[in-house]
């Protein structure tokens, strides 16, 4: 079956960000028409879930040609599930960049780039090509790279050489993977892949191409000894740029490697391990570095490393369990991380530093604010019934049901980290009382901005605060979703016969 | 040829990697210019290196039984050059406003982000 409109998602977001070119030094109406743009690429994807729930899997292949010869787009419920994820944060990252970045900013065109970012995530996670999942992938880069460096400000530059570098590297590296797979399985088709892959011979090269493919994604998600350009990168750009970054480019990686290890190599004992252990030590070094850190972005760069440590644990245990810990905690951590950045461009525009030693008495004085900000905070955290806590339970209960027992220990003790930074922040930001800041006269203060910017950085915070409350209390219907997409992940027959049709399986 | 082409990709690979291991930025880029090629060539040689046969089937038999150069890669090699050309280009004028802000060309200078940053 043919449904051309699943890449309705893509197409939209190019479309809107041709449109916003148009007006290009016309700040105002580029903000209203990407408030627009954006409100409808939700509704747009929240429709794609639906089709995805009623129909099941839907496919596209492009220009006729049938899997595997041409180019397939693949929507099933995880994919689905991230475009909708995609455009809820891509809107509220929006809404908050009309209010929060600077009209010289957005005269250098950071709408329509910001447009082309969210195209790209669309498309990574709608293809069904390894090939052209390596174009959408530079396509996000390339827009990413722009974004870091708008504005062009000293800690700007030199973020995101550091960014620019490992990016460029973990291509090279994703480009050679594609390259030697093609050679020995003769086939871009991920689901074609799935079947040729199982019966290669030369078991090692697989391994090979399989540890080829885990640095490659690797870099891109920050896992163990990958991660160092994340922290050294994220708290340079805008605070709303950050918040897109943080929320959904680290979890592009986790998706495809979530993606190309359940479909294409299936992890044997060696692989899982190697997760396993990756897994401990990126809970570990994101966790005590977040502990370290003095500057709030800082802190939340070093805490998405700490929780991409929690994913890439689900994907070492591989039970089907496993897999909806990992899909649950995916769901709520984007949203999440995306306030949480979101939240600390709200304080600086009412502080003016992001110090947290400097901060203070942020409670006493807005004390409506606080408790907005405490619900992204807590649900880090995971205290139950909040979002993060959900996805930690399967997590454990699969490890213990595996006997990983170490490994638990290593979550509960992320965990323990985390909920050690979020009262470290409460205290230090909340409850202390105010330091005397001296006025800067670079910064506008929230007090000073227009009050339709005002409530532009506000809406957003209380809307993603919403979706994280749904998450948490609502947890039975994200739990449906979750077991739903993780029984298609772990068996991927369903995905395999949506693509090549069915006559194609052979037993 | 196969061989001299799997020593090249070898020596480009290496080379490249060295490159980007050296402490000026300038070398970074072309470190990361010369593992673009090595992944391009290795593309190349994976699409099979044979002179004069074209993927195309005779009208009397229905599917190619002999060794054929295989187009797919040939697609695959011009797409991943364009992507790396823009990718590059970007990449030169970002070291240039580094080496204009921060007046250095020692990537162990860079240290304004590891500082306490408002």
């Amino acid at each position: 079956m043919n449904n051309p409109y699943i890449v309705l998602p893509v197409i939209f977001q190019l479309f809107s960000a041709i449109l916003l070119m148009f007006f290009w030094f016309r700040v105002n109406t580029q903000r209203l028409i990407s408030i627009i743009c954006s409100l409808i690429s939700v509704g747009i994807a929240g429709w794609l879930l639906r089709e995805v729930l009623q129909h099941g899997i839907l496919t596209m292949q492009a220009g006729e040609w049938q899997a595997p010869f041409g180019i397939t787009f693949v929507a099933d419920a995880f994919s689905a599930t991230m475009v909708l994820l995609t455009a809820i944060s891509g809107m509220a990252v929006t809404v908050f960049s009309t209010g929060a970045i600077r009209n010289a900013r957005l005269k250098f065109g950071y709408f329509p780039i910001l447009n082309f970012l969210l195209m790209g995530l669309n498309g990574a996670f709608l293809t069904g090509d390894i090939f052209n999942l390596y174009v959408w992938f530079e396509i996000i880069i390339i827009a990413s790279f722009v974004l870091i460096t708008i504005g062009g400000e000293k800690a700007q530059i030199e973020g995101a050489i550091k960014y620019v570098t490992m990016n460029l590297l973990a291509s090279a590296i994703f480009l050679t993977a594609i390259a030697i797979l093609y050679g020995m399985a003769g086939s871009l088709n991920m689901a074609d892949l799935s079947g040729q892959v199982a019966q290669i011979e030369n078991r090692g090269l697989v391994n090979v191409v399989a540890i080829l493919f885990l640095v490659g994604f690797g870099i891109k998600s920050a896992i163990f000894p990958l991660y160092f350009w994340l922290p050294a990168s994220y708290h340079t750009p805008p605070p709303a740029i950050s918040a897109i970054f943080g929320g959904l480019l680290t979890k592009v990686g986790v998706y495809a490697l979530l993606r190309i290890f359940t479909l294409i190599f299936i992890p044997d004992e060696f692989l899982g391990t190697l997760l396993v252990i990756i897994a401990a030590l990126t809970i570990l070094s994101g966790g005590l570095g977040a502990i370290l850190q003095v500057n709030l972005r800082k802190i939340f760069s070093y805490l998405i490393v700490c929780h991409i440590g929690f994913m890439i644990a689900g994907l070492g245990i591989y039970t089907e369990l496993a897999i909806v810990g990992v899909i649950f905690y995916l769901i709520h951590d984007i949203i999440v991380k995306t306030n949480l950045f979101l939240v600390s461009g709200l304080i600086f525009k009412l502080k003016g530093t992001l110090n947290i030693m400097k901060l203070g008495g942020l409670y006493k004085k807005y004390p409506v604010f606080s408790l907005l900000m405490a619900i992204p905070l807590f649900s880090l955290v995971g205290i139950p019934p909040l979002s993060g806590f959900w996805g930690k339970l399967f997590l454990i209960q699969s490890g213990y049901a595996e006997g990983q027992i170490i490994l638990i220990g290593f979550i509960l003790l992320g965990s323990f980290l985390t909920l050690w930074v979020a009262g470290k922040i409460w205290t230090e930001v909340f409850w202390k009382d105010a330091v005397d800041l001296p006025k800067k006269m670079n910064v506008k203060y929230y007090r000073e901005l227009k009050p339709f910017k005002q409530r532009a950085m506000v809406i957003p915070i209380v809307l993603l605060a919403g979706v994280s409350l749904y998450i948490g209390f609502g947890a039975e219907h994200i739990i449906l979703l979750s077991k739903q997409i993780a029984a298609e992940l772990m068996e991927p027959t369903a995905y395999i016969e949506a693509v090549l049709g069915s006559k194609s399986i052979t037993p | 040829m196969e061989l001299l082409l799997v020593i090249l990709i070898g020596l480009l690979y290496a080379s490249g990697i060295y490159m980007m291991l050296r402490r000026s930025m300038v070398k970074l880029i072309i470190g990361l210019i010369l593992l673009g090629n090595g992944a391009n060539m290795l593309i190349f040689l994976l699409g099979r290196i044979v002179k004069g046969k074209p993927p195309i089937i005779d009208s009397a038999s229905k599917m190619l039984t002999e060794v054929y150069a295989d187009p797919v890669p040939q697609a695959l090699i011009l797409t991943a050059i364009v992507i790396s050309f823009g990718l590059q280009s970007f990449a030169i004028i970002l070291v240039k406003r580094a080496y204009k802000i921060t007046k250095t060309d020692d990537l162990d200078e860079l240290n304004t982000t590891d500082e306490v940053y408002e």
